[in-house]
């Protein structure tokens, strides 16, 4: 044939309209323009003038149209009729589903409070979530940190008064070395991609720290495949090198950390080990001008790292001369770890060296005056372009809290916090440890809670104990056994009420969390724990609420279900006092607001907590007069104040001279203003104060006009952790609240103010002969825990999940692509397809996480490969470790923040004949929701 | 038997960066929802909540380890469409004209209402980029967006292929191959961007960029620094940070022990 072009409409209409939103595919919460057509989602795509985003968009994002079309979506409010965990549901309307709630609410309110043990999962609204518990008085409050990054966090904060996560970022501008460790994909992962990429175009170099080389390790120019639960030694050997070469930045630790600060000496005092205070309570260095003790802000002060102060023949010496006795040490050289981390010593040396070359022979030099909190005023700022990032690889065992640390020492010896090319915090952050709110758990029946639920403790005094000494709480967080749980143990609810230990609960109301699968350790255990009857054959946890958008496997193990709305038919803000979307030059909050309206009898979740509230008549959603406070999420968004001037969105607020950002009275008009203004505000920080942020008087000047905090709150980097301190000297026995014994031995050992490691604690309760692979789980870019699995496109690229065995086990156990394996723990057991990856550390095994799913959930089919191949490693961890003939069952936790210890697992495996399907297989749930319907093909326009 | 153009006024073509993409699948979304409610019929899925689920897809991402003789295994992500060839064997096998290229731009597209669905061109493609839509029965492609390169109803900075404004990574340009001056040229002429199976002499008009060289930290043979020791000990980490400090701008020590009784 000849060529016979066809003529071409190259110009075809795009959208009746484009709204502007926030996604919520994952975490992460990119801008969105989502295209309408005749008043439907027609394509979503990546807003260009987004700060988190800036136009682009992942897989997940793209892929929000399946979701909003998804046929697991919840329909209407259910009331359980069949067993619980059988699926058997009616259809209830919202006026009998929220008389329900009340009638069992009500009388817990009046009488015992915290018999309510309220947990929301990966919901974005904690702020709002916790004012509502505290408004009901229940003690049992808390969102998923738990199980999930807390020892990031809270190590953060305690470290360096801020966290990688997403309240930082490296100075992707500014940046010529990045190291990344075990980086999981849903927090900041478009920005980080961004910023890879960003690197990778001017050539500067990236090295991967993951036992896997996926994702963002495949493309580091350099991969350490390190062994699990090695990478705070690993660490620790960096730091060693650089102290032995002397490449540390001695002008930032004189001024900028507590190594300069003195160390209470006295071994007899219960005072040893605390730094010493004037009697102001400001922590004492010694000038080096003068030689004489000083507060450690005093104007013209020169901190000295070097210079030691003796009194009554007792020698008190600065935390540098502790740290550099510590770490100069041989058992931290790197011929001395090599073999634990699996990387061989020259790595660990060239590493080291490449850090210190980066960083003081790059050194960056940005001309602009600053003033610091002594009021010298500089006329530059110096920057050392290494930067790092790291998530819950790193966090999610059980001495992830340490390791953390040691990260955050190895970036601030280096001198690459907050300074140019370093590591960059993202308002509200910095923010200093001691300016959070402690724990409050303090129950008055029919009142509310003594103030805020989660915060930092600075020793035992601050635990959340009842006055026999037991626990407040029902998940025990703030406890001896994890005295810093600043997320609370989400994970140990349900196994804590089923045990009535430390009491019996009533009601369990969830939110988003699938604690019946694959947010729970010891699924199987769970859903025991869930369905099991006392003797009088009623529910051990008598009574649970449940509130999800889709038709998860926790939604059969409800008696009450309050359907919710998916992202693109509710209202949500992004705010400030929870977790924002900030950049590190600007302050930034957001919203969503419903581009479509729900074609079902669904409500938001956070309007049916307002609504229980008004039903409730709880005091911070009641006027004076009796009557509701708001009548909608929408509505307490924009008029809710937690303090004069101070409310959920930060954007034009009503200012004295006009709107404007930051403090001031609510604005009637401040939804629309966001939503002219594409869904989000920004509120860029002055050029001057963009960097040494925690030190930088003009930020700290800034942060107070934006309502960030209320006065200036300068402070040092802790390397020295004064509040772990405390707890070691309790567990010495100093002081009146004192540790069960059984706990002293791991308190002193593991709350060590300077960074150390210990072997993750599976090690020492299983045999690690018997059980000699380390089995882990890794998130999919394309895919994000239970929400999107279902999803119609993104499920035909993560559909199943084998288990990826490095060559060195592929072939000592015989096995072929496409074979089938037993794995094994101390645990449990289950049999799963295997996959062969090379780039994978010897001795480790992955799988994604949370792609297995069981029959009748998400509206799949009951052969789905999700049911049939799909697995979860869930059923190889407990929530305990294994018995190991102390008579004592220990936490499969880090034992200071509690943190679930997901990634210390040890398994075995063997070759298997193929079963039918994964083992364990579980019966099917009935379907809330009915089957999905089979082929798609979805074109909104004409 | 369709003809192709003898030549084109430009080589229009994506140049996919192999050292960057993290295989993250943004494109491939993007692409299935663009692309499903634009150009010709939707891309359809099978069996999309069951057990197996098939769909169009016209931009796949594929991973491939790659193990060298010395050191660690490596992980490539590939993504994969129509390459636009200037010789494109799917455009001359076609029966029906349906399948062609463009004078203009280079791009090769099917006319949908003259495709059969016979899948000769898929056959025909080396490069397994086309994709059969079983509901509709025809040929589906990569169009290279071109409901979107020239679309005055878009603003002028999104005239770009969904691919290339979705990808976080930054891994993917858009331009004129055509042109040696045009960006994408220029980056192929400095990264050494490369043809895909140049052996099959289909000439493809997209480029991929290699990976660059990889762990070359603590390897033997490579010129790194080393870190000179200063420091034996804590003992003389002392004596060393005395005279560094000394050394910093007005760091002079009076003492080096302070005493009060």
């Amino acid at each position: 044939m000849t060529l016979q072009q066809p003529k071409l409409d190259t110009s075809p209409h795009v959208s009746d309209e484009i709204r502007k939103t926030t996604c919520y595919m994952c975490a992460c919460r990119c801008g969105i323009d989502v295209h309408m057509k005749e008043g439907k989602v027609a394509y979503i795509e990546g807003n260009r003038d987004h700060p988190v985003n800036r136009g682009v968009l992942c897989a997940k994002g793209s892929a929000g149209i399946m979701q909003v079309n998804a046929p697991s979506r919840l329909r209407a409010p259910l009331k359980r009729v069949g067993p619980r965990g059988s699926g058997k549901f009616e259809e209830i309307g919202w006026d009998e589903a929220l008389e329900i709630a009340t009638s069992w609410l009500e009388p817990l309110r009046r009488d015992a409070p915290e018999k309510l043990a309220f947990f929301t999962g990966r919901d974005q609204s904690q702020s709002f979530t916790s004012f509502w518990a505290q408004n009901f008085g229940t003690p049992n409050y808390a969102a998923h940190g738990g199980f999930c990054s807390v020892n990031m966090a809270a190590a953060g904060i305690y470290t360096m008064g801020g966290a990688f996560w997403e309240f930082g970022q490296p100075d992707w501008e500014h940046t010529r070395l990045f190291m990344l460790f075990g980086v999981a994909e849903d927090h900041d992962s478009n920005p980080i991609k961004m910023g890879i990429g960003r690197l990778k175009a001017r050539g500067a170099k990236v090295i991967g720290v993951n036992p896997i080389r996926s994702g963002y390790n495949a493309v580091a120019d350099d991969w350490v495949g390190i062994t699990p639960g090695t990478d705070g030694l690993f660490i620790l050997a960096l730091v060693h090198e650089l102290l032995r070469a002397g490449k540390i930045d001695l002008d930032y630790l004189a001024r900028y950390t507590n190594a300069p600060v003195l160390v209470n000496g006295d071994a007899g005092s219960p005072e040893y080990g605390l730094l010493m205070r004037d009697a102001a309570g400001k922590a004492l260095v010694i000038d080096r001008a003068t030689g004489d003790l000083a507060p450690f802000d005093q104007p013209g002060v020169r901190p000295d790292l070097h210079a030691t102060h003796t009194a009554g023949g007792v020698t008190h010496r600065p935390v540098m001369h502790l740290l550099a006795e510590r770490y100069l040490d041989a058992q931290y050289a790197p011929e001395a770890v090599a073999e634990r981390c699996g990387v061989a010593p020259g790595k660990i040396r060239a590493i080291a060296a490449e850090l210190a070359r980066v960083a003081f022979e790059e050194e960056i030099t940005l001309a602009r005056e600053w003033t610091d909190f002594r009021g010298e005023t500089h006329q530059s700022m110096t920057g050392r372009p290494v930067s790092f990032h790291a998530m819950r690889g790193i966090s999610a065992h059980s001495n992830g809290f340490q390791t953390c640390r040691a990260l955050h020492m190895l970036q601030i010896l280096l001198g690459s916090v907050e300074v140019p090319g370093g590591f960059r915090f993202k308002p509200p952050y910095p923010k200093p440890s001691g300016i959070h709110p402690t724990p409050h758990c303090k129950v008055t029946p029919g009142k509310p809670l003594d103030g805020p639920h989660l915060g930092f403790v600075h020793g035992p005094d601050d635990l959340a104990l009842r006055e026999d000494g037991t626990p407040a709480r029902i998940d025990k967080a703030f406890t001896w056994e994890n005295p810093m749980s600043a997320h609370g143990l989400m994970h140990m609810v349900i196994s804590n009420a089923h045990a009535g230990d430390p009491y019996r609960i009533d009601t369990l109301f969830m939110y988003m969390a699938n604690m019946s699968w694959n947010s729970s350790m010891n699924t199987r255990g769970v859903m025991e724990m869930l369905t099991d009857k006392d003797e009088s054959g009623e529910y051990v946890i008598p009574r649970i609420i449940y509130s999800d958008a889709y038709s998860s496997e926790m939604v059969a193990y409800a008696d009450l279900v309050l359907p919710d709305t998916t992202y693109l038919e509710r209202h949500d803000c992004i705010s400030l006092l929870d977790r924002p979307i900030c950049e590190a030059d600007a302050a930034a909050d957001a919203i969503r607001w419903p581009v479509v309206e729900p074609d079902r009898d669904v409500r938001g979740f956070q309007t049916v907590l307002i609504q229980l509230a008004n039903k409730l008549r709880l005091p911070g959603f009641t006027n004076e007069d009796g009557r509701p406070k708001y009548t909608d999420y929408a509505d307490y968004i924009v008029n809710h104040e937690r303090k004069p001037g101070i409310g959920p969105l930060a954007g034009w607020r009503q200012g004295e001279a006009g709107p404007a950002h930051g403090r001031g009275a609510p604005n009637p008009a401040q939804l629309e203003q966001y939503i002219a203004n594409g869904g989000f505000c920004v509120k860029h920080i002055p050029e001057t104060c963009v960097y040494m942020k925690p030190w930088n008087m003009g930020y700290q000047a800034w942060a107070v006009e934006t309502g960030l905090y209320d006065s200036p709150q300068p402070y040092l980097f802790d390397l020295y952790v004064e509040p772990l301190r405390r707890f070691q000297l309790a567990a010495e026995g100093h002081g009146e609240r004192q540790p069960p014994d059984h706990l002293r031995a791991q308190i002193r050992a593991t709350m060590d103010p300077l960074p150390v490691w210990y072997p993750p604690f599976e090690d020492s309760h299983v045999d690690a002969q018997e059980f000699p692979v380390h089995a882990l789980t890794q998130r999919p870019m394309a895919m994000y825990h239970s929400w999107g699995t279902q999803n119609a496109w993104l499920r035909q690229i993560h559909g199943h999940n084998p288990l990826y065995l490095p060559t060195r086990l592929m072939q000592a156990h015989d096995l072929r692509e496409g074979d089938w394996a037993r794995v094994t723990s101390a645990h449990g057991t289950i049999t799963v397809p295997v996959a062969h990856m090379a780039a994978l550390n010897e001795n480790t095994v992955w799988t994604w996480n949370a792609i297995g799913k069981r029959k009748g959930a998400w509206a799949l089919s009951e052969d789905a490969p999700e049911a049939t191949r799909g697995f979860l490693l869930n059923h190889l961890i407990h929530e305990l470790l294994p018995p190991r003939g102390d008579g004592l069952r220990w936490a499969n936790s880090d034992p200071i923040t509690g943190q679930a210890a997901w990634f210390d697992l040890r398994v075995k495996i063997e070759k298997s004949a193929p079963p039918p399907e994964s083992q364990p297989a579980f019966p099917p749930i009935d379907s809330a929701v009915g089957e999905a319907p089979g082929d798609l093909a979805w074109k909104v326009g004409k | 038997m369709t003809t192709l153009p003898e030549t084109t006024d430009k080589k229009l073509g994506l140049v996919i960066d192999l050292d960057t993409c993290v295989g993250c699948h943004a494109c491939v979304i993007s692409c299935k929802g663009w692309n499903t409610e634009n150009y010709g019929a939707p891309l359809s899925d099978q069996d999309a909540w069951g057990a197996s689920p098939s769909g169009t897809f016209l931009n796949r991402v594929h991973s491939y380890e790659i193990q060298p003789e010395a050191g660690a295994a490596q992980l490539v992500h590939f993504p994969k469409s129509c390459l636009h060839c200037e010789d494109a064997p799917c455009v001359t096998v076609c029966p029906t004209g349906a399948s062609y290229k463009r004078a203009e731009d280079g791009i090769v597209l099917v006319n949908e209402s003259h495709c059969i669905g016979c899948g000769l061109c898929a056959w025909a493609c080396p490069y397994g980029a086309r994709e059969m839509d079983h509901a509709e029965g025809v040929m589906k492609k990569c169009t290279l967006c071109v409901d979107r390169i020239y679309n005055e109803n878009l603003p002028e900075i999104d005239r770009e292929p969904v691919c290339v404004r979705t990808c976080p990574a930054g891994a993917r340009h858009f331009g004129d191959l055509g042109d040696p001056d045009s960006a994408v040229s220029q980056l192929v002429a400095e990264r050494g961007g490369v043809d895909l199976m140049p052996e099959q002499g289909t000439k493809p008009v997209n480029k991929y960029l290699p990976p660059r060289q990889k762990d070359e930290l603590g390897t033997t043979g490579m010129h790194a620094p080393r870190l000179d020791p200063v420091i034996e000990d804590a003992g003389g980490f002392l004596g060393w940070l005395d005279k560094a400090l000394d050394r910093l701008p007005g760091g002079a020590g009076s003492a080096s022990d302070s005493e009060t009784r």
